[in-house]
């Protein structure tokens, strides 16, 4: 069932959307806990088929708009499961941690739920480019949908009860994935970063941990979720974003003007060695593809999509390179593989 | 440029570390990074950084936090601050006092602001609004001023989307009529 998303894209990764030239995707997720039993920390491993068996039957019964496919994690392989962390359909926590938990999955991966993971639910919405008021109306709707058959753990004065109180009131965290190497080249992205974190949003880098991210990927969330309407988190995250694209493009734009050739240079370079290595390992990768997008935005770089980059991120890391070659791969395998379809791909 | 924790590997994965204002560069390599990644995680979670906040909000507010216990789920208060979740909704009555604090530390606020849950067979309107009566309460006789300025603007919200909805119920129940 799962080696039918392999070949299958997400919808989040057409490359496609407003803003496509900085945002990635825009992503809502919601935080839900059903009143009749207590949270999965406390939750006996026996009791939690029973959520699941209750969250199964009432997907089944709503009326979604996208049918839903359920993944028992705890049969599933440790290759596939990390094959849904590399595609953010789960967490690192919940693929470690499988005994009695579960996947719901639309074939487009525009929609998850994780049950059983910190909180009983995990819904989650994902689509390409910068459109949160479509994200949030498709995940209204499905927390809608639920809500109409499951009893929330619910509170008159501080909202949605979560097992995090870092999520307790709307449970809803609201991510934003940015490309930002003009900003990052250009060294001004501490300040932006910082500016953001005085908002209460948080940049996190994507691949990779600390303060430097690989690929120049860069998650915008907020932080704050009790005393503010879900949709006044959404107008600022919005507005948040609006205003770092335009620095963004600033910043590639000051780059083309005073330091052209040299970027051009970069830009070619990075695009000969995924033509042509031998072997690559994944941070290099990310740091060529990071420039080769740039190159494509730019329009120095003609003849490559978006879409295609966006989907090589994604497929050059180890658990979907070894999903595409069926079989476990060791280090120096991988960077053998990955560089070959690099060439394959981009025509090297 | 070779890993600087195992010095065998070539370096790719360049960490900038920033820890009590001084920045440290580090150089690894694949597999180093990750152990390092994996690490890191271990050091610094979400739960250590509320138990501070939670004992910090425990030792100020009330003298005696460490005998709170759950009935519900069995999760003592102390047990919490290690693992930085509740085990059940009833935890959040339980600890409420504590839950305040931290969440205003958290959010800077303690009421919700956003959506209501359509609720089958759960609390209606009224009786969210009774609740948050008893929290207003509560708050005025603990003189927490703010915090009961807060609530009764939540109640004032509530009871105008109880009188929305018995206008538009009643239209609705006319229109069947006529």
């Amino acid at each position: 069932m799962l080696d039918k998303f392999i070949n299958n894209p997400g919808e989040w990764l057409k490359g496609k959307g407003p803003y496509s030239d900085v945002v990635i995707s825009s992503r809502i997720r919601l935080a839900r806990n059903l009143r009749e039993f207590l949270f999965p920390v406390k939750l006996p491993v026996k009791s939690r088929a029973d959520v699941v068996n209750k969250i199964d039957k009432v997907v089944k019964e709503a009326k979604f708009s996208k049918p839903l496919f359920k993944f028992n994690m705890e049969s599933m392989d440790i290759l596939d499961r990390h094959f849904l962390l590399e595609r953010h359909l789960a967490s690192l926590e919940f693929i470690n941690n499988p005994k009695g938990r579960a996947l719901f999955l639309s074939k487009d991966e525009t929609i998850s739920i994780m049950v059983n993971e910190e909180d009983h639910l995990r819904l989650q919405v994902i689509k390409s480019g910068f459109d949160l008021p479509l994200v949030w109306s498709i995940i209204n709707n499905i927390d809608e949908c639920l809500a109409e058959h499951l009893d929330f753990a619910f509170s008159a004065d501080i909202g949605f009860l979560t097992s995090c109180p870092t999520n307790t009131g709307t449970g809803m965290r609201a991510s934003v994935m940015v490309h930002l190497p003009g900003l990052i080249m250009t060294k001004r992205i501490n300040k932006v970063l910082n500016l953001i974190t005085k908002l209460s949003f948080t940049a996190r880098g994507l691949f990779g941990e600390g303060t430097q991210a690989l690929g120049n990927f860069f998650q915008i969330s907020n932080q704050v979720t009790l005393g503010l309407s879900e949709q006044e988190i959404i107008d600022s995250l919005r507005n948040i974003i609006s205003q770092l694209r335009e620095q963004e493009l600033g910043a590639r734009k000051y780059l083309l003007d005073k330091q052209g050739p040299a970027i051009e240079d970069k830009i070619w370079r990075s695009y000969g060695i995924l033509k042509s290595a031998r072997l690559i390992d994944s941070g290099e990768t990310l740091q060529h593809l990071s420039l080769l997008r740039l190159g494509v935005d730019l329009g120095i770089i003609k003849g490559i999509t978006r879409a295609m980059l966006d989907y090589l991120f994604i497929i050059i890391q180890p658990a979907h390179l070894q999903k595409l070659q069926g079989r476990v791969l060791n280090v120096r395998e991988r960077d053998f593989i990955r560089a070959a379809l690099l060439r394959e791909k981009l025509g090297g | 440029m070779l890993c600087d924790i195992c010095h065998k590997n070539q370096a790719t994965v360049h960490l900038t570390e920033i820890y009590a204002g001084k920045v440290r560069e580090l150089h690894l390599c694949q597999e180093c990074a990750a152990k390092q990644a994996e690490i890191i995680q271990k050091q610094f979670s979400i739960s250590d950084f509320l138990a501070g906040l939670a004992d910090f909000g425990g030792i100020e507010r009330r003298e005696n936090s460490s005998g709170l216990i759950c009935p519900n789920c069995g999760m003592s208060y102390e047990e919490f601050k290690k693992v930085g979740k509740f085990g059940c909704e009833n935890c959040y009555k339980v600890f409420r006092d504590h839950i305040i604090y931290l969440l205003r530390k958290l959010h800077g606020s303690t009421q919700h602001k956003g959506k209501y849950p359509k609720f089958k067979g759960g609390i209606s309107l009224e009786g969210q609004i009774e609740e948050l009566k008893k929290y207003l309460d509560r708050a005025v006789s603990l003189e927490e001023y703010e915090e009961a300025a807060r609530i009764r603007d939540n109640i004032r919200r509530l009871e105008k989307k109880l009188r929305e909805k018995k206008s538009r119920d009643g239209k609705e129940g006319g229109k069947n009529a006529g």
